[in-house]
């Protein structure tokens, strides 16, 4: 383990909004390739913690370092730049251009080459953007206008914009939320294949167990602010606080997981 | 001491109007999010109903009688604007909501001088409060300090009316979740329709009460509106609280800012709201609105540069419309290159608007800043032609990088209203700047050099640069910038995850903008022969609008059609009707309720359509879902 390089070190993350302590010194790493679920209840502190570390929310005290670089208080489009793509709860793309126009737009920001006004963008990075939308699976939407797309198809997409940085760290915000079931295992699949693949690793919050468990290599699990258990799926599963915080008592996941493995 | 203790208070008696008529529009923005751009014609129309009132009713009854009546009338005008007209937009984009209020402004603006005629009407004085109180030395008005008195009572009335009754509790709600109350079974239409009698009875009182202090007249409309769009981006848009603080603030600064700066006391104002937008961006008292979701267009129609033979097509029509001058007059080519002029400018509100999705409603304001731009290059310095048309709208290029900065830290109606504030601030340095600028006398004798000096050559001239402003712009609109700018538009929240400074590229595309408008403005001051404060009024602007809009907002180039068909159709009015303001705020008023798409928004729908019917049957994209990832 100790060969791989952590990806993401998060040391005493800490924030509190007037008197209550949304979060409180939370610390945890991730490796490149590994696959990181960050669960709870409600109100546990998972956005809060997820938006510092993306920089929408600047933390009260505590550090965060992407591959050893600071990333503490910085702007999402600076930690952007550093090699961390995101995806967002409610998928966030832009509605009135092309699928490949979305993932070009994303291309040219990555190529820095923003504040040209001579070229036509159409031809730029082309080729990249439709190499990205293919290992999405959304070679074939290329052309179309991405407002016309159904959600699943745009969830895809964002990804696909999340990729063009080439990021070493993908930060997913309840990634399957709002989606038909058949498409959660997909857009999952997909997901845990690209950062095997690319060996990017991956953050995610999220309320579906089943995806949580089949997919996540190792599981945290914030409650009140404070983490309360972190390990692998397995540990966490037989963790009596968790389960009377968050899981509740049951053999379902269990019975799933099994059943997933032997497939 | 005594003489700025005097000043205070006339500070703090003005501060009563203001705020009457700034929170009346917090509370409508607050309930239906429409910023009712009409507040200021509700506020005169209050002015003018109250003097024929007080007029014909006598004694201390009839005078405090009329004004309340006054008030009340007007407020029933505002419920049956807000039955036919608002109701019908409520679920349009803000734009159009702005626009169609903007239309009713002009409209009551011709109305009440063909009813009240054009001269300035002086009132009664208010029985009771005529005279004056010695202030070691100096005298205080009677009537200001009841009106100083006013303005906490009616704070005071207003807190008790949101805390106390079933009413203000369902208002309350309705400000932070529409939605919801509708769930609750609360009858939405009359709320809302009670939430804008309220509001423009706090105007119209607002109008009503400035008789004994102030004449009477058909500009006081925009000139308080412009002063409560200051407020309630001091204060915060759709707080009580903010607009009484900012009301106060902006009256005194107005009051002592002529002490410090008599031509330009308007500056200190603009300075202090500069501060607060950079400190707390929503104001003093407002709250971060959530960023909209929304998207502003219509439809998803993406954007493609011209194919060939759409290509040659333009060039097809340029020709013709450079083979005028062998078959036309004198008239038909200066009105021509009106024609080309207003293209330029259209095209470049278009960029902003449509590409950036940034309304300004005071572009005028860098069109003016070129025409002053070369107007003062060659009268002051004596340069060449050339050299002005070039220089001329760096001018422009420097106001709207200045204004821009602040304009672009905001969206939306926020943006809109400091637009416009900051055109009013450009007019009245124009206006009261006279040595610079010759104030109203305007700046006389620019004309051009022999080469472009006849009729024909001028056409050419406007026409080339015309050409070259749209292909340029269309270049850009295209190029990653464009896109850049695009996604800012779209998604300013994707748009910073994928490392696009919002801000920065707004603020760029606002300077080019500004020039391109500095350019047109630069162009108008040659062919007219002069300038004047009103090449940068609100009325410049409005056109601006219209153009952009009858040629469809959510087209890539629909401005230069908008700005031919618009600018023809409003000479020829103007040559016909006295009442061209009635005329077109009616006209603004049908395109936003009936035709919103534009005349080229409406023609490429209808081409979409058209293509998709015939080629929906072959496709498989619409038939077969993908194949799964895996």
């Amino acid at each position: 383990m100790s060969v791989v390089p952590t990806l993401l070190s998060v040391e005493g993350l800490t924030k509190s909004y007037g008197g209550v302590h949304a979060v409180r010194g939370v610390s945890f790493e991730l490796r490149a390739g590994e696959i990181l679920a960050l669960i709870g209840p409600n109100g546990a502190g998972k956005s809060t913690c997820f938006d510092m570390l993306n920089g929408q929310n600047i933390p009260d005290s505590g550090r965060i370092r992407v591959l050893g670089a600071e990333t503490t208080g910085k702007k999402p489009r600076v930690i952007w730049r550093m090699g961390v793509g995101r995806t967002f709860q409610i998928a966030a793309t832009f509605p009135t251009m092309t699928v490949r126009e979305n993932v070009q737009v994303a291309l040219v920001s990555h190529g820095a080459r923003l504040f040209n006004m001579w070229a036509s963008t159409a031809r730029q990075a082309r080729d990249e953007a439709g190499r990205l939308l293919d290992l999405v699976g959304m070679g074939a939407y290329a052309e179309r206008p991405c407002g016309e797309l159904a959600y699943g198809d745009v969830k895809r997409l964002e990804l696909a914009i999340a990729l063009a940085n080439q990021p070493k760290l993908l930060l997913m915000d309840e990634p399957t939320a709002g989606m038909a079931p058949r498409e959660r295992v997909e857009l999952m699949r997909l997901t845990a294949r690209i950062a095997r693949e690319q060996s990017i690793g991956v953050l995610f919050t999220e309320h579906d167990m089943d995806v949580v468990f089949e997919h996540a290599d190792r599981i945290l699990v914030l409650n009140r602010g404070t983490l309360i258990a972190e390990g692998s799926p397995e540990e966490v599963r037989g963790n009596a606080q968790v389960r009377a915080i968050y899981l509740g008592e049951g053999l379902l996941y269990d019975a799933r997981h099994r059943e997933g493995a032997s497939a | 001491m005594a003489f700025y203790v005097v000043q205070f208070l006339t500070g703090l008696a003005s501060a009563a109007s203001l705020f009457l008529v700034a929170s009346g529009l917090s509370i409508i923005f607050g309930v239906t999010r429409i910023v009712n751009f009409a507040h200021g014609a509700f506020y005169m129309l209050g002015a003018y109903v109250a003097f024929t009132l007080t007029e014909r009713f006598s004694g201390a009854f009839g005078f405090w009688g009329g004004i309340v009546i006054a008030a009340l009338v007007v407020a029933v005008i505002g419920v049956l604007v807000e039955m036919v007209l608002l109701r019908r937009i409520y679920h349009s984009p803000e734009l159009f909501q702005l626009l169609a209020t903007f239309g009713l402004t002009l409209m009551v603006e011709d109305l009440v001088v063909l009813i009240w005629g054009p001269d300035d009407l002086v009132g009664r004085r208010a029985p009771g409060f005529k005279g004056a109180i010695d202030f070691f030395g100096q005298n205080i008005p009677s009537y200001d300090l009841f009106l100083i008195a006013l303005g906490p009572v009616v704070l005071g009335v207003l807190w008790l009316l949101f805390q106390r009754t079933r009413w203000g509790v369902l208002v309350r709600a309705a400000t932070q979740d529409r939605d919801m109350v509708a769930a609750l079974g609360v009858n939405q239409k009359w709320l809302f329709t009670s939430v804008f009698a309220l509001g423009v009875f706090l105007a119209a009182l607002g109008g009503a009460l400035q008789i004994p202090r102030d004449a009477v007249n058909h500009a006081m409309d925009l000139r308080v509106i412009v002063e409560v769009f200051v407020v309630v981006v001091i204060g915060g848009l759709g707080s009580i609280i903010g607009a009484f603080v900012a009301a106060v603030l902006v009256s005194e600064l107005n009051a002592f800012g002529i002490l410090i700066f008599p031509k330009i006391s308007i500056i200190l104002v603009f300075l202090v709201m500069a501060v607060v937008l950079i400190v707390r961006p929503w104001g003093l008292f407002g709250k971060p609105e959530a960023p909209a979701r929304r998207t502003p267009g219509l439809t998803v129609n993406p954007w493609r540069p011209l194919t060939t033979n759409e290509r040659l097509a333009a060039i097809a029509v340029l020709v013709v419309a450079a083979a005028l001058p062998f078959v036309a007059g004198n008239y038909v080519l200066t009105v021509g290159s009106e024609i080309a002029i207003f293209v330029i400018f259209a095209v470049s509100l278009h960029f902003l608007m449509s590409v950036g999705g940034l309304a300004s409603f005071g572009h005028a304001a860098y069109f003016g800043l070129g025409a002053y731009g070369v107007a003062l290059l060659s009268k002051m310095a004596g340069l060449p032609m050339i050299a002005c048309l070039l220089l001329g709208p760096l001018l422009g290029l420097l106001g709207a990088a200045v204004f821009g900065f602040f304009a672009v830290q905001l969206s939306g109606v926020y943006f809109a209203m400091l637009t416009l504030a900051f055109a009013q601030i450009v007019w009245s340095i124009a206006f009261q700047w006279v040595s610079v600028t010759g104030g109203d006398n305007g700046i006389l004798g620019v004309w051009p050099e022999k080469w472009a000096a006849s009729p024909s050559h001028f056409y050419w001239l406007s026409l080339g640069i015309a050409a070259l402003a749209v292909v340029i712009l269309r270049i850009i609109v295209f190029s990653p910038f464009g896109f850049a700018l695009r996604a800012t538009r779209d998604s300013p929240l994707r748009g910073e995850a994928i490392g696009i400074n919002g801000k920065r590229i707004q603020w760029t595309a606002f300077v080019i903008a500004g020039t391109v408008a500095g350019l047109a403005g630069a162009l108008f001051a040659y062919l007219k022969g002069s300038v004047f404060p009103d090449n940068m009024g609100i009325s410049l602007s409005v056109d601006a609008l219209v153009m952009v809009l009858l040629g469809g907002v959510e087209t890539v180039s629909g401005a230069v059609v908008g700005a031919i068909v618009y600018k023809a159709l409003n000479i020829w009015l103007v040559s016909q009707t006295d009442l061209s303001k009635l005329v077109l705020g009616g006209f603004v008023v049908l395109i936003v309720v009936a035709f919103p798409k534009g005349i080229v928004g409406t023609l490429e729908a209808f081409m979409h359509r058209r293509r998709k019917s015939s080629s929906s049957a072959s496709s498989p994209l619409l038939t077969s879902r993908i194949e799964s990832a895996e």
